[in-house]
């Protein structure tokens, strides 16, 4: 059964030439709002149950308006979200507390907000009083607490009761990096036991750590729905260019997609890696010196060239990145039809894996400013265990060992 | 109307919750707490007492107490009191709530419930200290009290239905949280609180009907101060106004309430 139904909602905020209007209107006189403003549109999803969904989507998006609709507060103006199970979100933590109850007294009070009776409160109010971890200070009141003692009961009422449907929003950075990888695992453990996450983040992290699809939202609608890399691919093409945007998606021979984005003033005509004598490789031994060159072409005069690339796992997270601005050689003042190589020579000390290269041309720091072309998985590569002792993980960082048995 | 009173089963515990948080917090960091509740009203009577009951007390007829003013004034601030408050906390009880409202999903008809609840909670408080008082000043409880408990579920029946229609209203128009406190000001001179209602004008006697605060002070005034029951005909329309009051309210909430989050 699909846990979460969304079906071309929409919803639009209304203005009145006078609020009396308004108010007609709810005695059943038709009276025309003067002003429509749709900040969501045509947006329809389903979520089955167990999935993780990332939504993503920059500031305005309507991200945080479709949450509210699916969580119940927010009537939609058209469509429909149909939910077949008891939704919890971790946002605005500890917003209803009163500074002068005690947690104890705030958790029955918030738990009783969320719908759940004394009699199930007193049955899990040991575990948040545990999971909380904050000692005594759990029957003083909140006044004197810290914000993060805060965030933590807040977090541990949220969570104490297993929902079907788990909303986070920002809040994996809850409190201390102690209680942050605490409040992580119980999110991996709800889910483990089926239950759905929607994650709305921008760090594309958690967004690929934690879910097995995403959705991008961009001016109020879906753009974008599928396997969290390639949405996420898609997102940062967008954030780089709001101008003379040009996003392309190709899709690649092994089945997987590319996309490509800028406004192409210097493009990348190839990306290469090869091995310490000078050939092509695909597979690369632990710990090898490879260089990375890239090839490309300005099709104007640019007052500043950045060449740089980002190393990415598998799953998408970034293993390394740099580019020539931070390295201190970027290139100024390049004439129009100017050819360029830029060659990035390194040891491999990655686990073994696959590894894709995504490889951007723009000018000053970051790609966010300017960007002529940002090409993602421009390169794939393998990374294989020829001659090393076998470990495991991303990163080869051999030990020396000392024994004193 | 169903979904309403389910919703309201369902949260029961919450709602209880609140209303006793609600107390509590009244208490905390203050030496008398909740006792101030009950304090302002009486401190209010002392005042009228002190200062009007040589011109007043005269004209109060059928009664031989000799603190009768003292008397006819706790009866009428005992209904006002609690009418006041239901009306004024409901008016601002959504703008209040917003951010929650904003938030959360639970049945939104629990606020008002809360403030009802609380509301009760402290006239049944300050009902006891205005019959210590009776007792102290030589008037003993009777039984026609226990026509106290119909009246009170009138007064607070016109009051959160009016509260209601206000507070929905002071969503979106704003302008009604600042005029209301104004007229409850004038609406509390209207009525035969302070004075009794026989030194009205002939010709403005009429008038005075219209109020439907003027039939539930005077039957308070009966039961509490003339030791009788209230004359049921009087009250029979304001207690019309009351649920028409009521219902209008509730179909406003219903009506209103998925635009009121857009607007808070």
């Amino acid at each position: 059964m699909t846990l979460l139904a969304v079906s071309n909602l929409g919803k639009a905020y209304r203005t009145y030439s006078s609020e009396w209007k308004r108010l007609a209107n709810w005695f059943y006189v038709p009276a025309k709002p003067n002003h429509e403003h749709w900040v969501l549109r045509h947006i329809s999803f389903a979520i089955e149950a167990g999935e993780a969904i990332g939504i993503v989507g920059q500031n305005g998006a309507g991200k945080s308006t479709l949450l509210k609709m699916i969580t119940g507060t927010l009537q939609p103006s058209e469509g429909s979200v149909q939910v077949n199970g008891r939704i919890a979100a971790i946002l605005e933590l500890g917003m209803g507390f009163n500074p002068e109850l005690t947690g104890r007294q705030n958790v029955y009070h918030a738990a009783g907000l969320m719908g759940f009776n004394n009699d199930q409160i007193n049955a899990v109010i040991d575990d948040v009083e545990a999971f909380a971890e904050i000692g005594e200070y759990f029957d003083e009141s909140v006044r004197t607490y810290s914000s993060g003692m805060q965030m933590r009961v807040a977090f541990a009422v949220a969570t104490a009761f297993r929902p079907d449907i788990l909303i986070v929003d920002e809040a994996l950075s809850v409190g201390d990096s102690y209680f942050q990888h605490k409040s992580f695992a119980r999110i991996k453990e709800f889910q483990q036991q089926g239950t759905t996450l929607i994650i709305v983040s921008h760090d594309r992290g958690s967004i690929q750590a934690l879910c097995d699809r995403a959705i991008l939202l961009d001016g109020g609608t879906v753009i974008k729905d599928g396997a969290p890399e390639e949405v996420m691919d898609f997102y940062n093409a967008i954030v780089a260019d709001k101008e003379n945007a040009t996003v392309e998606v190709v899709a690649l021979e092994n089945g997987t997609t590319q996309t490509r984005s800028g406004s192409r003033k210097a493009t990348i005509e190839s990306v290469t890696l090869y091995d310490k004598t000078g050939s092509p490789v695909e597979f690369v031994g632990v710990g090898d010196e490879v260089t990375l060159c890239i090839k490309g072409t300005a099709h104007q005069d640019l007052p500043e060239l950045v060449v740089g690339y980002l190393i990415k796992d598998r799953l998408g997270q970034s293993i390394f990145g740099t580019n020539t601005h931070h390295l201190n050689c970027k290139s100024s003042n390049i004439a129009a039809g100017k050819r360029f190589t830029y060659k990035f020579t390194f040891a491999a000390r990655l686990g073994i894996g696959s590894y894709s290269v995504a490889v951007a041309l723009h000018a000053s720091e970051t790609h966010i400013v300017e960007n002529f072309e940002w090409v993602d998985l421009a390169l794939v590569f393998n990374v294989v265990n020829v001659g090393e002792q076998t470990f495991v993980g991303l990163n080869w960082m051999p030990p020396a060992v000392e024994v004193d048995a | 109307m169903y979904g309403m009173l389910r919703g309201l089963w369902e949260y029961r515990s919450f709602i209880v919750t609140s209303i006793r948080n609600e107390f509590i917090a009244r208490f905390a960091r203050s030496k008398l707490g909740g006792l101030w509740m009950i304090i302002h009203p009486l401190s209010q009577v002392a005042i009228y007492a002190l200062i009007l009951s040589n011109v007043l007390a005269a004209k109060l007829p059928g009664i031989d107490n000799k603190y009768a003013y003292a008397l006819y004034l706790m009866a009428g601030i005992l209904a006002w009191n609690l009418f006041s408050e239901i009306v004024s906390r409901c008016l601002n009880l959504f703008i209040e709530q917003g951010n929650i409202m904003k938030k959360m999903r639970f049945p939104r008809i629990a606020l008002p419930v809360i403030v009802v609840g609380s509301c009760l909670l402290n006239n049944l408080l300050l009902f006891v200290a205005v019959l210590v008082v009776f007792a102290a000043l030589g008037q003993m409880p009777t039984l026609e009290m226990l026509w106290l408990l119909p009246l009170t579920v009138v007064v607070t029946a016109l009051a959160v239905g009016l509260g209601l229609v206000l507070g929905v209203v002071n969503v979106f128009v704003r302008d009604v949280g600042q005029v209301v406190p104004i007229i409850m000001q004038v609406w509390f001179w209207f009525t035969p609180i302070v004075y009794s209602a026989n030194i009205i004008p002939q010709h403005l006697q009429g008038m005075m009907n219209i109020n439907p605060m003027f039939s539930i002070v005077t039957a308070y005034h009966d039961v509490l101060v003339y030791q009788v029951s209230p004359k049921l005909d009087e009250i029979a329309i304001t207690v019309a106004i009351a649920f028409a009051l009521m219902l209008l309210g509730l179909f406003m909430f219903r009506r209103a309430a998925p635009e009121m989050v857009d607007s808070l």
